[in-house]
């Protein structure tokens, strides 16, 4: 299955068939840091990601100057 | 997972709150934590118009896009910090939001104002590109909600935020910040508009979580002088430490609302004078934004 990782933008490959929070784990992600994004779908930490499917791992975490955001 | 509420599958699991939401049952939660915040803060009523500072980031869109389904008045304001190509999508992304849903936006640049965009701000102090940044973002907002007769400014600060800000300065101990972190500011000057902060209930992902389900086109990708900042990093610590133990930021920040900062508010009140040169309030003569545009005039002057 293919991760979608952001800033910078890039893939990666990883074997499906395991939970998103295993995934996460994989790849040293907290997952209060992102948002788990399948399709046009918000996906919890407990569901299965099949090999074929696309997750994105949105970052959420913003930073620097906070005043305007 | 399934929802709290209902049942359906979760889209979302908040374990601070030992709860899963589905899509909107989330954002009905979502929507209660602002109207909680606004309510017990008193931040605004729906008589006056509120200007809310945009970013084009998730979480500013987040916050003007509830206030508008709740029916208050807004208008939005985007400070164009000149940073390359990121200003340029971030103020796209602005005007797009407040087109679609047909509310107004007050563009106004910090080149014009001070004299250079931020990149160059940053040459010319020497200093952390978010230190001149973040002056002439307070100082503009205030300054346009006054010249456009706005009681009140609202800043897309969420949790996250507000847990680094507190942790920032009590790692260093500066007492004279703690009495100002709050998500309610009063004006204290006929020329200070007051400043709320309606998302500091809900949670970084959260917002985002909000900005998502909500079809919100926001800019993903971060400021470049945002890698290495010193907030990043209190926050990565702070997730950290959420991950262990749920509820973590939470808890700090509340704990300090509602038991610590009353003890640092009693410190002796500052004296607010008008700058000799804008007319802004500040402590001293000349206002810190003014003493920053000369500053830039100086060096860039051809």
């Amino acid at each position: 299955m293919k991760v979608i990782l952001r800033n910078p933008r890039r893939e990666v490959d990883v074997p499906g068939n395991r939970r998103v929070k295993d995934i996460l784990r994989e790849l040293d992600i907290i997952p209060e840091t992102v948002l788990v994004i399948c399709g046009d779908d918000l996906i919890t930490a407990d569901q299965v990601v099949r090999d074929g499917d696309t997750i994105e791992l949105r970052p959420v975490m913003s930073g620097g100057s906070a005043s305007g955001r | 997972m399934k929802c709290r509420k209902c049942g359906e599958t979760a889209v979302l699991e908040l374990r601070r709150h030992n709860a899963a939401f589905c899509a909107p049952d989330f954002l009905e939660f979502f929507r209660n934590q602002v109207r909680e915040a606004i309510r017990k803060h008193r931040m605004f009523t729906r008589d006056e118009t509120v200007l809310v500072a945009v970013s084009g980031g998730k979480d500013s869109l987040a916050l003007w896009d509830v206030l508008i389904d709740e029916g208050y008045r807004t208008t939005g304001l985007y400070l164009d910090l000149g940073i390359f190509e990121y200003s340029v999508e971030s103020k796209a992304k602005c005007e797009k939001f407040a087109a679609a849903r047909g509310v107004s936006l007050i563009v106004s640049a910090v080149a014009d104002e001070v004299g250079a965009p931020v990149p160059i701000i940053k040459d010319v102090t020497r200093r952390p590109p978010c230190s001149g940044c973040g002056l002439s973002k307070r100082y503009l907002m205030n300054r346009v909600a006054l010249e456009h007769g706005m009681p009140v400014v609202a800043t897309g600060h969420n949790l996250d935020d507000e847990a680094a800000t507190l942790f920032g300065s009590v790692m260093h101990w500066q007492t004279d910040a703690l009495p100002r972190q709050s998500p309610a500011l009063p004006s204290t000057h006929a020329k200070l508009v007051r400043r709320v902060k309606p998302l500091y209930r809900l949670s970084e992902r959260e917002t985002a979580a909000f900005a998502f389900l909500r079809k919100i086109d926001y800019i993903v990708e971060e400021c470049p002088f945002a890698k290495g900042a010193t907030s990043i990093t209190h926050k990565e610590i702070l997730s950290r430490m959420e991950d262990a133990s749920p509820g973590a930021k939470h808890n700090f920040l509340f704990g300090f609302l509602d038991r610590a900062r009353p003890a640092f508010e009693r410190a002796e009140s500052v004296l607010l004078n008008e700058c000799a040169r804008c007319g802004q309030v500040t402590t001293g003569t000349i206002c810190a934004f003014c003493k920053l545009a000369d500053q830039v005039k100086r060096r860039v002057a051809p």
